[in-house]
């Protein structure tokens, strides 16, 4: 009987030089390890959506998280922000991010902030995957 | 810094369905025809799971 399952085409190492360089590095700026792996079609893909519904989202006057505040919510949101790498850092730096609870949707704007690091964070793992040779 | 940009409700869900299905099909599938076909199902899936629901909570509130 045929199965859909997909095989991993590869298990051993591939990559040359420090195995990791793509999850940091893809993780920092989005799409960039996929570029260290050659796709950079995926790459300019990836680093568009991301970066757009990033700075959407600050637009939108959506909410930067800080660490350190003592609410579960907000540790858990600071924690999907982080996922932006340097996105992140770069706002903080220019103290962006403060929400604005009159505008009804901001709150949205704070969740596009969140979603994109998460998104950043699949894909990254993403790029470490195609370094590693487990996903061609 | 002036950013500033207040879409409606349907306007941010087509935003966000479209960003979130660029990256789930790029990094989901392997090969670019399956990617986009993913790609367009998550989008389908994000815009019409929201029509649903808001019919459904217009139906509530009758």
């Amino acid at each position: 009987m045929a199965s859909k399952v997909q095989v991993p085409a590869k298990a051993q190492t591939t990559s040359q030089g420090f195995a990791y360089s793509a999850l940091i590095l893809g993780w920092l700026v989005p799409g960039a390890g996929h570029l260290l792996t050659g796709r950079w079609v995926r790459s300019l893909l990836l680093f568009v959506s991301i970066t757009t519904m990033f700075w959407l989202g600050l637009a939108m006057q959506g909410k930067l998280y800080a660490p350190n505040t003592g609410d579960v919510l907000e540790m858990l949101g600071f924690a999907g922000d982080v996922g932006n790498g340097l996105l992140y850092a770069i706002g903080r730096i220019f103290d962006l991010g403060h929400g604005a609870v009159q505008i009804a949707t901001a709150d949205y704007g704070t969740k596009f902030v969140v979603v994109a690091g998460l998104l950043n964070f699949i894909s990254a793992v993403d790029a470490h995957n195609l370094r590693i040779g487990r996903k061609a | 810094m002036a950013l500033m940009f207040a879409p409606s409700h349907f306007t941010a869900v087509l935003l966000f369905a479209t960003f979130a299905s660029v990256v789930f099909g790029v990094t989901q599938r392997s090969t670019p025809k399956a990617m986009v076909r993913y790609g367009l199902y998550c989008w389908s899936m994000f815009v019409g799971v929201v029509i649903v629901a808001s019919w459904v909570m217009w139906l509530i509130r009758r």
